[in-house]
């Protein structure tokens, strides 16, 4: 197997803390994403993992610190600016469109590369049919990847667990992203259904070059998969680098496994 | 056994969204639209196109408008009776000033000055949602019956306050029997209908449907809030503005501001929520059932009272409908929330299967 | 100014009327999380009840005595507006509980149509006298001041006063009392609230009740003074931008909210109306509503909506 080029960095996190009312639900949190690389963020729950991939996806504004994306310097991210950037995320607890079959969900991914406007939309000729078609066409290859063929039609709401997480993954994959979110995608999976997971990840990342952020609790994925890891804990930062070096990292330890006193 | 689907495969994708994918849909499809355009007029009573057909298919369009915000958008909108003067007073003075601007014209203007106002009275929706919202449409509504009422402009001086409209015609064919009013608002809402289906399966329909089901999900995949709202409010208010438009030149002939009053807004949405939210069929179906509901009870309440023994009066018939629309709604809104577009597409299903029951 | 301050007290007592209205709305918004549209329906509703009681019962019991009649009257429309607010709340809102707010709005509707269409099947559709000897006479008060006095309603008067003794009992019963405390547990959190063992169902019925009797009180204050007859516009669409103003969860934001509209709306009219074409009165709260919504959504005294994500 080739080695993966690991490209330079991509998304470097500065000094980032964000606080809910009293509540301090990230401290001063520092670290960088290299293109085309897997990164894990893992900790005990309520580390604040799923809040630090909400300050990158502009979902919340931290009070403090500095998110550089390619280069450009934001103290804040705006949702809609990011994933027009090239940002997409899957979320812990699904935020499927419930009213939509799995079809249209996958399309919504598509939306930001539309280019049509209402009126031709409207009459659907020409342009604006033939775009909906070549969209179509991309989310159908998407669709095959992700092995849902049989589930197109299907309002998401009715599909069992697993399979809305794949939709979850498609519709973000449909954005083409350069760096893909991952909140938990394998949380509530079986054996199976992570090994199936775990392939999709791997084959995105190595067909398509998409950097990968990715929060998972199982720490044979995260070794497994991941190139570097780092280690939230109450909010800090207690590890950062390759899955090796963190796993003898001794506050990762205590932080897992709890000290003796 | 007739409903099946046997052979009818898609290979392009273009045969597989269509509005109508199953054959024996299209079919019957073309047939109403064919008996609507052909068989009807010649055999409908004038009552039955002044009581019934026009105020249906006027409704209808304006539900189709409705339900663009309400049902797919999830917008709560009790502002469109408003929506509907707006567009009525607009057409009314493009077509009096305006020397000689053709009928089409003026309601399709007429259409596109509700759109403005829909647009402004929208941006409350990108601060609140729900109740909040609801308010927000109510203020549009209670404003624009007052500035209807009391700027003088809009009613060209009329000391009487109501305005009307006379000789109606586009392109030489005059527009005064019953039968040509009925032809002409059908073709505005097949026309209207076939751009609403498209726009709604389309793009800009996903990203209505998004904002409506998740909006925070829906910033995060690209699709922007702002915009998606604003188009919501801006296409809804250009349908209903036109169907005020018509409801005002082709139905009324002659109309005060009380004709577009809050009642008219709370019509609307029983409509979209009785006929389906988020459907264009439900719109019809919707826009049907309250306008025949009257109707229906007017002559069968008398019938069912005197069976029992019971006088019913024409108040008690008019307090019947109005406890029965309020009966349905709960009913529809706790049990089945995609209306009677649902049980339809329930029923097709079963034909779909039978005789077999599963 | 004595007109100024004519206007005023009109202002402030229509305003008091209002905001009697929008108690019941924020009472059962606080505990149950719904806003319940049909409130109006239902203020109405128990004021034709009782209209129609103070009425009928002197016929059926056969005695003449109007202030038995009154007082039977009241107690029977209560108790009709208890069945009635169970009723919706077994019905229609146990049903809903998770939907969000439009939903609930759209649902509170219907059952203000089905209560606008079945009290005028039972009771009527005239305009219906309460008399329960208010009085009718106009009093003129400070004429040592203003030439002529300054001109106030004695009906208002004691509308002001019986409004302004409801609001003391209520928070009394809130800030006081166990089961007023138990209230407050149930609108701040259910779940909360259910786990230490507050009765859920039993305190929802009691804000029904509560609002019920409010709904009454309010019914009759406005009957005795406009007549009763079902307009299914005007009481719950008068009290929405009060609520707005005020605060869904804010009682004494119910109270300053209505007074300020109802001041504003005398006023306005009075003074910006002329030159605009008057009637401003219809749109008045409603767009000032509006201006909070947009600037301030949770109004004078209400909490900060937050949107979870």
């Amino acid at each position: 197997m080739t080695q993966k080029k690991i490209g330079d960095v991509i998304l470097d996190v500065k000094n980032i803390s964000l606080s809910f009312g009293g509540v301090k639900a990230l401290s001063d949190i520092s670290f960088n994403v290299k293109e085309h690389e897997i990164r894990a963020i893992i900790g005990p729950n309520g580390a604040g993992k799923s809040s630090m991939l909400n300050c990158i996806n502009g979902v919340y504004k931290p009070q403090e610190g500095s998110i550089t994306f390619r280069g450009t310097t934001f103290k804040h991210m705006n949702s809609h600016e990011v994933a027009v950037m090239g940002v997409a995320r899957t979320f812990q607890n699904l935020a499927l469109f419930k009213g939509m079959s799995v079809l249209d969900n996958i399309m919504s991914g598509r939306n930001l590369k539309i280019k049509s406007n209402l009126f031709m939309q409207a009459l659907r000729i020409g342009p604006a049919q033939r775009e909906e078609f070549e969209h179509r066409a991309f989310v159908e290859r998407i669709i095959d990847f992700l092995e849902i063929q049989p589930y197109r039609k299907t309002p998401v709401g009715q599909l069992p667990y697993g399979l809305q997480k794949r939709v979850d993954l498609a519709r973000a994959l449909a954005m083409e992203p350069q760096v893909l979110l991952l909140d938990e995608p394998m949380a509530g999976m079986n054996v199976e259904e992570k090994q199936d997971m775990c392939r999709f990840v791997l084959d995105v990342n190595d067909e398509f070059g998409t950097t990968i952020v990715l929060i998972e609790h199982d720490m044979g994925v995260v070794m497994d998969i991941s190139d570097r890891v780092v280690v939230l804990d109450y909010g800090k930062k207690i590890g950062d680098g390759t899955p090796d070096e963190v796993r003898n990292n001794e506050e990762v330890i205590s932080a897992y496994l709890g000290t003796s006193h | 056994m007739f409903y099946r689907e046997n052979g009818q495969f898609k290979t392009t994708y273009a045969a597989d969204s269509q509005i109508f994918p199953i054959a024996q849909d299209r079919w019957v499809i073309l047939a109403i639209i064919a008996l609507a355009a052909i068989a009807v007029p010649m055999v409908a009573s004038t009552y039955m196109f002044k009581a019934i057909l026009i105020p249906f298919l006027i409704l209808s369009l304006a539900a189709i408008g409705v339900n663009i915000l309400v049902g797919y958008c999830g917008q709560i909108s009790l502002g469109s009776g408003a929506f509907m003067a707006v567009g009525a007073y607009a057409a009314y003075n493009l077509f009096i000033r305006v020397d000689g601007i053709p009928l089409v014209l003026a309601l399709l203007g007429g259409g596109f000055f509700a759109t403005l106002t829909g647009i402004v009275f929208g941006i409350p929706s990108l601060r609140v949602r729900g109740l909040y919202l609801a308010v927000a449409t109510l203020a549009a509504q209670f404003f624009w019956d007052w500035a209807f009422l009391r700027i003088k402009w809009f009613t060209n001086y009329a000391p009487s306050g109501s305005v009307q409209v006379a000789d109606l015609s586009m392109m030489g064919w005059a527009i005064k029997d019953p039968a040509d009013k009925y032809l002409f608002c059908l073709a505005f809402l097949v026309v209207f209908g076939l751009l609403a289906k498209n726009l709604v399966r389309g793009a800009i329909g996903r990203e209505w449907m998004a904002i409506r089901d998740m909006d925070v999900a829906a910033a995060v995949i690209g699709i922007r809030p702002m915009y998606a709202k604003l188009s919501a409010f801006a296409v809804s208010s250009f349908i209903v503005g036109v169907a005020g438009a018509l409801w005002g030149f082709v139905h009324l002939g002659g109309w005060e501001p009380a004709a577009f009053s809050v009642d008219r807004s709370f019509q609307l949405l029983f409509m979209v929520i009785i006929g389906g939210m988020g459907s264009i069929m439900g719109s019809i179906f919707g826009a049907a059932f309250i306008t025949l509901l009257p109707i229906f009870l007017n002559q069968a309440l008398p019938v069912l009272g005197s069976a029992v023994g019971v006088e019913i009066t024409t108040a008690f018939v008019s307090h019947a409908e109005f406890m029965i629309f309020g009966a349905l709604i709960v009913w529809f809104l706790i049990v089945e929330p995609h209306g009677l577009a649902r049980l339809w597409s329930v029923a097709k299903q079963k034909l779909r299967i039978w005789p077999f029951p599963h | 100014m004595g007109f100024f301050l004519e206007t005023l007290f009109g202002g402030l007592m229509t305003g008091m009327l209002y905001s009697l209205v929008a108690l019941g709305f924020v009472l059962i918004f606080k505990a149950s999380g719904v806003f319940n549209f049909a409130q109006g329906a239902m203020v109405l509703f128990a004021a034709l009840a009782m209209a129609r009681f103070a009425e009928w019962l002197p016929q059926w019991l056969g005695f003449n005595n109007k202030i038995v009649a009154n007082l039977l009257a009241f107690v029977l429309a209560g108790i009709l507006m208890f069945a009635v607010a169970w009723l919706v709340e077994r019905l229609v809102l146990r049903h809903l509980v998770n939907q969000d707010g439009a939903v609930l709005l759209m649902a509170t509707l219907g059952i203000t149509y089905f209560l606008d269409g079945a009290g005028q099947t039972v009771f009527g559709s005239d305009i219906y006298k309460i008399d329960v000897g208010m009085p009718k006479e106009p009093l003129f008060i400070w004429e040592n001041v203003f030439q002529g006095g300054v001109l106030v309603s004695k009906e208002d008067l004691y509308a002001a006063v019986i409004a302004a003794l409801l609001v003391i009992a209520l928070t009394l019963f809130f800030q006081k009392t166990t089961t007023g405390r138990a209230l407050r547990a149930v609108a701040d959190d259910h779940q909360a609230a259910q786990s230490i063992g507050i009765p859920l169902n039993r305190i929802w019925i009691i804000v029904w009740c509560v609002a019920g009797v409010v709904a009454l009180v309010a019914g009759m204050i406005w009957g005795s003074k406009l007549g009763v007859q079902f307009s299914l516009t005007t009481v719950a669409l008068r009290a929405l931008p009060v609520v707005i103003l005020g605060g869904l969860t804010s009682v004494p934001g119910a109270i300053i909210g209505g007074l300020i509209i109802g001041v504003g709306e005398k006023l306005s009219e009075i003074y910006i109306g002329p030159l605009v074409g008057g009637g401003i009165e219809i749109w008045f709260a409603y767009v000032l509503a509006l201006v909070f919504l947009l600037f301030r959504p949770q109004g004078l005294f209400g909490e900060k909506i937050i949107d979870r994500v």
